[in-house]
This record gives C-alpha cells, sequence and structure tokens, in this order.
C-alpha cells in the first residue's frame, strides 16, 4: 500500500483522427479535462510528469507552478513509470498533488517535433543499416523464435486480435468494433511476416491525464478514488536485438513481480490485466512475465476464451493498442482503464473487480513500467 | 531497382570504430574480457559483464545461426520488395542484426537455425556492412 491514489483521470474528448488538435494542445485537453473531473485547477497542481512533450512546456502552457517536474520518457510506459515516480514524491512530501499527461499527435502528426536520433546511436550502427524500420519491423522479430520454442501457432497469434476485438465491440469509443475471425486476420495485409496488419496496433490520436494526491485527501474529490498498490519499473536495452532471452521480457519480469511485491498481493487476487499490446504477441509476453501463466501456455490461456468478457481473467477491456486506439505512447490508455475498471464506469465493466494490474512496455522491449490498481487501499 | 537509395549508414564512434574498420577488411571483430571471459557485442571499451576494462578485440569465425527474423513488407527506400531483418547468433555467444543474401526472402528458405556465413558488402569506401548468406552444407 502506497497511500496515494488516483483523484482523476481523463482521456482527450475526442480519439482517433483529430486533425485539428496540435500535440501540445491534446496533451492539454487531456489535463483540462482531468481538472473537470477533480474540480482542481491548474492552480492546485505542484508537480507535473509527462513524456513525448516537455514538464517545461506543460507548465507554462497549463499555468502550473511546479516544485516537482519528472520527464522520464522511456517510451509507452513511461506514464506507468510517472505514477511511480508521483507516489514516491508525494509519500515524501515533495509534491502533493501531481498532473501526469500524455498527448500524442500520432496520425495526423500535429506539432509533433521531428523523431531520430542521428546515424552515431548504437542502434543506428547497428540495426538501422538492415532496414529495420520502426516497430513494425523491431518490436515483431522475436516472434518466430518463441513460435519455434514454445510452439505458439499462427492461429493462436491471431487468436489474440480476435479477442481483444470482442472487448473493443464494447466500448463505444474503440477505434474498430466491428467482430473479427482468425480468417480475417489472415486475410489482412502481411505487414512483417509473420504479422499481418490486424495483428498490429492502430495509429490514431489522442491523449490523457492522470491526478494523484495523498489517499487521505481522495476522499474530498467527486469521483470515487483509485489506491496505487504498488509500483515497478525496468529498463533493459534500446535494441532489440540485444534482449538477453527472445521469448521473455527482463523488464517485463523486473516491473511486474516489484509492483506485485510491492502490493503485497498473488495471482489470484487480479481481477483486471492490462497489458501494453502494441503487437498481437505483447499479451502472450505479458501473462507469462508477469506469472499468470507458465512459459508458453498463455496462447492457449487466452485461445481457451479465459481473457474474453466473462473469462476467469479478463484482459485489455478496452480492446487494447490492436483495436481501441493506440497513438504511439499507448501506456496511459492502459492506465485510463484500468481506473474506469476500479471506478466501476468502464464501458466492459468487470463485475465486481477490486484489483487491477497494468503493464506498460517502451521501446521494442526496451523499458517497462507495471501499477497495481485497487478499490480500496489495501491492508 | 534504379529507384534503390542506399542503406541508413553508420557513423562510426570512437568506441566502435574497430568493429567497422574490421568489416572494411573483411572480418568481423568481437570483443572478449580478459578477466572473466566474456564476448560482447555491440562494442564499448569495457566488459558489460564484471566492468573490468581489460578487454581485448579479436576476429571473430563469422559463422551463427539464424535466431530469429521478420520479413518485412512495407516499402524500405533501400531495399527491393520485401526482405528478411535477422537475427543471427554468432558461434561465438552475441547476437546480431542483419540481413540475410543469397536466400530466397520467404518463410520456407529461411529456416530458424539454419547454418550462416558472414559476407561483407561495400557501401562506400569506409562502410561495409556485415551480412549473412546460407553456409555451404560441408562443415
Ligand atoms: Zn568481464
Amino acid at each position: 500500500m502506497t497511500g496515494v491514489a488516483i483523484v482523476g483521470a481523463a482521456e482527450t474528448t475526442e480519439l482517433g483522427r483529430i486533425p485539428d488538435v496540435s500535440q501540445l494542445q491534446l496533451h492539454a485537453d487531456a489535463a483540462l479535462n482531468a481538472f473537470a473531473d477533480t474540480g482542481l485547477t491548474a492552480k492546485d497542481i505542484d508537480g507535473v510528469a509527462t513524456a513525448g512533450s516537455t514538464p517545461v512546456e506543460l507548465v507554462h502552457y497549463l499555468g502550473i507552478t511546479p516544485r516537482w517536474v519528472d520527464a522520464t520518457s522511456v517510451g509507452g510506459c513511461s506514464f506507468m513509470i510517472h505514477v511511480r515516480h508521483a507516489v514516491a514524491a508525494i509519500q515524501t512530501g515533495q509534491a502533493e498533488t501531481i498532473l501526469i499527461t500524455h498527448g500524442e499527435s500520432g496520425r495526423s502528426q500535429i506539432g509533433r517535433g521531428a523523431r531520430g536520433a542521428g546515424t552515431a546511436g548504437l542502434a543506428q550502427q547497428f540495426e538501422s543499416p538492415y532496414g529495420a524500420m520502426g516497430p513494425t519491423t523491431m518490436f515483431t522479430i522475436p516472434v518466430l523464435r518463441y513460435m519455434k520454442e514454445y510452439g505458439l501457432t499462427h492461429e493462436q497469434l491471431a487468436t489474440v486480435c480476435v479477442v481483444q476485438r470482442e472487448w473493443a465491440g464494447r466500448n463505444p469509443r474503440a477505434s474498430y468494433r466491428d467482430p473479427i475471425t482468425v480468417d480475417d486476420v489472415f486475410a489482412s495485409r502481411m505487414i512483417a511476416y509473420p504479422f499481418h496488419l490486424l495483428e498490429c496496433c492502430l495509429v490514431t490520436d489522442g491523449g490523457g491525464a492522470l491526478i494523484l494526491t495523498r489517499a487521505e485527501r481522495a476522499n474530498d474529490f467527486p469521483q470515487k478514488p483509485v489506491h496505487i498498490l504498488g509500483t515497478g519499473e525496468s529498463a533493459e536495452s534500446p535494441m532489440v536485438s540485444q534482449m538477453q532471452d527472445l521469448c521473455s521480457s527482463r523488464a517485463f519480469r523486473v516491473a511486474g513481480s516489484e509492483a506485485m511485491r510491492d502490493a503485497g498481493i498473488g495471482h489470484d487476487d487480479v481481477d483486471h490485466l492490462m497489458v501494453y499490446d502494441a503487437f498481437a504477441h505483447l499479451p502472450i509476453y505479458g501473462l507469462e512475465d508477469l506469472g499468470f501463466c507458465e512459459k508458453g501456455e498463455a496462447a492457449g490461456f487466452i485461445a481457451d476464451g479465459n481473457t474474453r468478457p466473462g473469462g476467469k481473467l479478463p484482459l485489455n477491456t478496452n480492446g487494447g493498442g490492436l483495436s481501441y486506439m493506440h497513438s504511439g505512447m499507448y501506456g496511459m490508455y492502459a492506465l485510463q482503464e484500468s481506473v474506469r475498471q476500479m471506478r466501476g464506469t468502464a464501458p466492459a465493466q468487470v463485475p465486481g473487480a477490486e484489483v487491477s494490474v497494468c503493464l506498460g512496455v517502451g521501446g521494442m522491449f526496451a523499458a517497462s513500467g507495471c501499477i497495481v490498481m485497487g478499490t480500496e487501499a489495501a491492508a | 531497382m534504379a529507384d534503390i537509395q542506399p542503406r541508413p549508414l553508420p557513423t562510426p564512434t570512437p568506441e566502435t570504430a574497430h568493429f567497422w574498420e574490421g568489416t572494411r577488411n573483411g572480418v568481423l571483430r568481437l570483443q572478449r574480457c580478459l578477466d572473466c571471459g566474456h564476448i560482447y557485442f555491440p562494442p564499448r571499451p569495457f566488459c558489460p559483464a564484471c566492468g573490468s576494462k581489460r578487454v581485448e578485440v579479436f576476429t571473430a569465425s563469422g559463422r551463427g545461426t539464424l535466431l530469429s527474423y521478420v520479413i518485412n513488407h512495407r516499402r524500405h527506400p533501400s531495399f527491393d520488395g520485401p526482405y528478411c531483418i535477422a537475427l543471427v547468433k554468432l558461434e561465438e555467444g552475441p547476437t546480431m542484426m542483419s540481413n540475410i543474401v543469397e536466400c530466397e526472402q520467404t518463410p520456407e528458405a529461411l529456416v530458424l537455425d539454419m547454418p550462416l556465413t558472414v559476407v561483407f558488402e561495400r557501401q562506400n569506401n569506409d562502410i561495409f556492412v556485415p551480412l549473412f548468406r546460407p553456409a555451404e552444407q560441408s562443415t
């Protein structure tokens, strides 16, 4: 138990294709919606964390005078790590009320700074010359080894997407809601063998924001507080080619086990799970690296219906990066869904859910953050 | 074919210069720790296993096996049609990314754990990129 709670949470007003809003304004729109969710204003915020923009830009734009800033930027799990850092800051009195924002014009590319790391970085020297071009060719590259080692089939990989589309069908804000079959996945365009288009995340625009404060204050706010029970973070390598084990993420294992230990919970205590799904194999790695399944068994666990609506471990209940939305740094949307499930307000609400685990990934298995949330402050 | 652009080329740093000097001269260079024996890649002037600065550069065998790959179907300006991006497990232990050449770029031709041998593709006078082709069947 951390003594810290999420008292405000909101996504941007729109999700999907938002060509008339800059990336900075997506951050701000999400922040303003989170203010409305809490009844707070910028004047009440004394700590800011963000990735994709800088806290400097944010505090200026929103009119915040911070005494604590965190610019940790390690990809899509940065927001999980911001939550962890915010917990520590609030526990030690470095800040009282912390705003975490995400905004990304991933599809429309409005007001988005240039990416690119020159030609002298390790990845630029030892991966880029071979035609590695972003997540579709890099995040995906371990999976053939996994298939050979553990017998994962193409049908099982496609089934991950089919199941998540079932959840998306229950979410009015999901980008894609129509049911799909394994054959639909196979019929979609090949992106990077063995991955078809429907096994890759969306590219959309959007944002989200969270506000955290001391749990003792949590009942002063209009929304049901969501308690942070435990947190974890880690990093491994900027190069997917240098993963210690192509069949498992060290960063997942470190971040996940620390968050579960910190929360003092076991796997049977978990009612709801989010695993950042940039590609179809991520939920498989996440289920195993978090310890919900033995090595090699997660694909069967999913195919058997355990993560579907009505299953014993509802997974990626917003539809995930594969069907709900994916701006580039999706971690914020996974956190938002965990908050909704703990508030009891999710469109595809898991009845009676009291503990949610939310696992994020950054880069191509480069980093991870994991947050355990609960409806009650744990004993 | 006519509009194929050069590969994105690396800019060597002081710590990696020996590797690119090696490929220019037709050899694949790795590093070995003189204290703990760990063999590692990518280059750095200390051992990532034990921290020792007593490390040496040596010429690797150039042999390896196909550890994993994808076949990219999206257009890349430096490649003509679908191409394999591979992870090669070197005989000495480290893994490196590369392309597989002299081989059809299909799942049927690209079989995991197939033996591979390094070849060097000239990009300009300074940069030769290490690629891998299927090894001869004889040992
Ligand atoms: Zn050593």
